[in-house]
């Protein structure tokens, strides 16, 4: 039996709350790989991201700057832990952290030698919320027809392109179903204070959603894919149990995506899937989702590819999945000392 | 009637569509009926089979057999092109 490689692993999106990010099962996944042993550098953000007191599965931890920062302090950040841990590769889990980590991917291999796997700026770009109608059309799949507003006057003339029920939805996060145009000005400013300008109006179709998480090598091959469906969702809309999926429709749409944007890294598909049997993407996350461990679980360890093409390695397509498999989250208290807390509060580290 | 044949349906009645993750339970009644549609049998034998082990009247199970077979229908369970 060859031995595992060790390999020091940083991860962000340590979040694991009501609205999780994928940290914490992206770092499970590579606790179980079979190819790593696995040291997890835990990026956070906030004091209290319960991943920062999983001593288990994060085994040292960092405060980073937040994204509106500036990516020169998150530079000079990613300096120090370096200088510190020798991270091989880096894993950001955040949409709004993306934009910085791909602009410093060359640098951080070239001058600290960190691996990334990463879209390219375009690639993250073109699947943005506000021209996923375009990607639609160049990748082949349907996309709810949706629009840019910039101000609550735009909407009473949204009624010339859309009819109601339509969706608001937020630049990153946030997407609520409107049924007047009161409503959609309400929504308009409720998400608009949290997460900023442009709102985008999209269609709304009516369905089932279907999730597919999958990741790409960035030469036009889908390196794996699993589709999934929300059994449970909590009142922030997330999946709080869900179950694989056997839709090979879906696999193919996946493929089609992954391989014509020549998609690198992991992502997240979100259809909605009517009731003719019709896939309508809604949205394209440009990172793993938070129930990325569900693929583990089916037999394709997404995290571990990733990482094993960060490292230079040729990653062979999966093949099959396990049908019928489920997650179901749970909550969990953990018993945290003070001078824990102390010590990421007035710190940084953990 | 043919049940879609990836339909996963286990000894104690419960039913799983992999295709849209949905999952039902349902009584023996049922499951023999669900047994006999996927043995490819006709209305008629699924009726004389059903008369001869639960002892109930022919146009009682004729009627369920009709609303049986909507509500697998209405839940996607059914091969519509069959």
């Amino acid at each position: 039996m060859t031995s595992k490689k060790k390999i020091t692993v940083a991860v962000s999106g340590l979040n694991n709350i009501d609205s999780p990010g994928p940290g914490i099962p992206v770092i499970r996944a590579l606790k179980e790989s079979e190819h790593f042993d696995v040291r997890i550098i835990g990026l956070s953000y906030e004091t209290l991201e319960p991943g920062l007191y999983m001593r288990d599965l994060v085994d040292k931890s960092y405060s980073i700057p937040l994204p509106s920062s500036g990516i020169a302090s998150l530079l000079e950040r990613l300096k120090y832990i370096q200088e510190m841990e020798g991270i091989q590769v880096i894993i950001p889990n955040f949409d709004a952290e993306l934009h910085s980590f791909i602009k410093l991917a060359p640098q951080l291999k070239s001058d600290f030698g960190i691996e990334t796997f990463l879209p390219s700026q375009e690639q993250f770009e073109s699947r943005h919320k506000s021209v996923l109608y375009e990607f639609g059309e160049e990748n082949g799949v349907k996309v709810p027809y949706s629009k840019m507003i910039f101000s609550a006057a735009e909407i009473p003339a949204l009624k010339n392109e859309f009819s109601y029920p339509l969706v608001i939805k937020g630049k990153y996060y946030d997407a609520s179903i409107a049924a007047t145009s009161e409503q959609a000005t309400n929504y308009f400013h409720k998400i608009s204070a949290k997460w900023g300008l442009p709102i985008i109006v999209q269609e709304f179709v009516s369905g089932n959603e279907v999730n597919v998480t999958a990741i790409g090598d960035g030469k036009g091959n889908c390196i794996g894919a699993v589709p999934m469906r929300k059994l449970y969702i909590t009142d922030k809309g997330k999946a709080w149990a869900g179950v694989s999926l056997d839709d090979q429709q879906l696999i193919e749409i996946t493929n089609r995506v992954i391989g014509n944007s020549k998609w690198k890294g992991g992502c997240e598909l979100e259809f909605i899937k009517t009731k003719d049997g019709e896939y309508y993407l809604l949205e394209m996350n440009p990172r793993f989702p938070a129930w990325v461990y569900l693929a583990v679980g089916c037999g394709q360890n997404h995290p571990e590819a990733l990482v094993r093409m960060a490292l230079g390695e040729d990653v062979k397509p999966f093949e099959t999945y396990d049908i019928g498999k489920l997650f179901v989250r749970y909550s969990f208290d953990q018993i945290v000392d003070l001078s824990d807390f102390e010590r990421i509060s007035t710190l940084g580290e953990l | 009637m043919q049940i879609n044949k990836n339909i996963a349906i286990s000894d104690s009645g419960f039913i799983f569509n992999p295709s849209s993750g949905d999952s039902f339970s349902t009584n023996q009644v049922g499951l023999d009926i669900i047994r006999l549609m996927k043995e490819g049998k006709k209305n008629e034998e699924i009726i004389s089979e059903i008369v001869a082990k639960f002892s109930i009247d022919e146009s009682t199970v004729e009627k369920d057999l009709g609303d049986f077979s909507l509500m697998l229908r209405s839940y996607q369970l059914l091969n519509e092109n069959d």
